[in-house]
């Protein structure tokens, strides 16, 4: 109840905010048929990078990053891909019992370097970059990005195996289990930046449904422990993000790549763009996207 | 020697514990329900306590466990409070709790005291939980309060959509 006065509160005062920073923003999702499941089943998933949550009307999220965790931590393939001109979609099977993690974590390398004289410039994956770009090329600078979009579905008990965090980009640990999310009551997560609590982040939480019910975003903040603090408000699939940024950014205005956080694994093709300007430093950002369910009571 | 050994055995548990002399009578109306695509309801019995809304034990599962397709687990997280409290932790079939779909009607289960969930229920104050969920149906759970430990009147709530009456006695 308080929640939604909240909720309310900030929207009379954030409508005018938030309503044109949803319009330009392109948000990746992976929404899952379920969430939580009983037996040996399967799963379908529909992926993509779309302006309302969750209707694929932008672009499809490709799918060459993509893979399922089991609950034992292997790595499988995901099944049945295909990319369509506004979607993707992809099976599961559910071979195990536990919680499984789908999506993707991919990291990006973007350039500026001069040679001979010119500007050059690179967007592409690590291993590119060090393929591409010549060792101690002249004035190099670097915008590094780690950008992580998944979600969860528990077969039969909960576990946490996929949650070990790599101490890699942002990362999700559960204290409350995401498959245990439940419409109305108070939940929390921690998030952690290169394996340390991210304190102060602000990390957005937007409900699906956003055509014909439009609900601002709320913004909420985690401690200095990393942990934020919410309760969803009714039952439905929500859309989690939060990116931390240092350094110079890309140059393309705030919100930058990260406007498609993790949407788009393998999407930026390796290669030289140009002609083009020099980033203005080095930087880092690392983003993470995740679609959780609030069930119903 | 046996003999004697057996009677003192036998009366020391019936002084120890009382409750587990009584049974738990319960009665679930099964609606009629007139649509065009009908099935039986899953229903779980199981018994919640109230002050932390925590499950305490299950009685029953009523589920179509002989289905070829997917032995029936599939849909168990349909009747998903107990689903979440409880039955995610068990392995199905699941002996003395797993049973067939009933059909429409006045349902009668008698849970023995000295057996399953019951057995060390310890005294004092829980619900009785009816949850329903019905393949292209509905929803329902139904709450009936009962005492475990002495016997009592029976109590009866009436389900609105998916269970009718449903009624409760320790005897």
């Amino acid at each position: 109840m308080t929640f939604k006065k909240r909720l309310l509160a900030v929207a009379a005062m954030g409508m005018a905010l938030a309503l044109p920073m949803t319009a330009s923003a392109h948000r990746g999702w992976i929404v899952p048929s379920a969430t939580v499941l009983s037996g040996d089943v399967w799963v379908t998933f529909d992926a993509a990078v779309s302006n309302e949550l969750f209707y694929p009307d932008h672009n499809p999220m490709r799918l060459d990053g993509v893979v399922a965790t089991a609950p034992d931590g292997a790595v499988d393939k995901i099944q049945n891909g295909s990319t369509g001109k506004y979607r993707s979609t992809f099976d599961v099977a559910l071979t195990k019992p536990g919680t499984w993690k789908i999506g993707s974590a991919t990291q990006s390398v973007m350039a500026s370097y001069t040679e001979n004289g010119e500007v050059k410039r690179f967007r592409g994956s690590p291993e590119d970059f060090a393929k591409q770009v010549p060792a101690g090329a002249a004035d190099l600078k670097t915008i590094k990005s780690f950008n992580r979009n998944e979600v969860f579905v528990t077969r039969d008990k909960p576990t946490t195996e996929v949650f070990k965090p790599t101490g890699k980009g942002l990362e999700l640990v559960p204290i409350t289990h995401p498959n245990d999310l439940v419409a109305g009551e108070a939940a929390s997560f921690k998030f952690l930046v290169d394996g340390k609590p991210a304190a102060d982040l602000e990390v957005t939480i937007a409900e699906g449904g956003s055509r014909y019910s439009p609900r601002p975003d709320v913004k909420v903040k985690t401690g200095a422990d990393g942990v934020v603090k919410f309760t969803l408000p009714e039952a439905g699939m929500y859309w989690i993000n939060a990116t931390v940024r240092t350094g110079a950014t890309p140059g393309r205005g705030p919100g930058g790549p990260g406007g498609a956080p993790g949407g788009a694994p393998g999407g930026m093709g390796g290669g030289q763009q140009g002609p083009a300007t020099a980033l203005t430093g080095d930087g880092y950002s690392a983003s993470y996207t995740a679609v959780v369910e609030a069930q119903r009571p | 020697m046996k003999r004697s050994i057996s009677l003192l055995t036998f009366a020391g548990a019936a002084i120890g514990a009382p409750a587990m002399a009584a049974d738990l009578n319960v009665t679930v109306e099964v609606p009629k329900l007139t649509v065009a695509e009908y099935h039986k309801p899953y229903v779980s019995i199981w018994i919640e306590n109230p002050a932390d809304s925590t499950a305490a034990g299950t009685l029953a599962v009523w589920y179509d466990a002989d289905s070829k397709e997917d032995k029936g687990v599939k849909w168990l997280k349909d009747m998903r409070q107990w689903w979440r409290k409880a039955g995610r932790e068990m392995s199905f079939p699941a002996d003395g709790v797993s049973g067939a779909t009933r059909a429409p009607g006045p349902q009668k289960v008698v849970f023995s005291g000295a057996k399953g969930a019951l057995k060390d229920l310890k005294p004092g104050a829980y619900n009785l939980v009816v949850e329903a969920a019905r393949e292209v149906g509905g929803h329902e759970a139904v709450r009936v309060p009962f005492t475990w430990g002495k016997a009592g009147k029976p109590a009866t709530v009436k389900g609105a959509s998916e269970l009718g009456a449903v009624t409760v006695s320790v005897k």
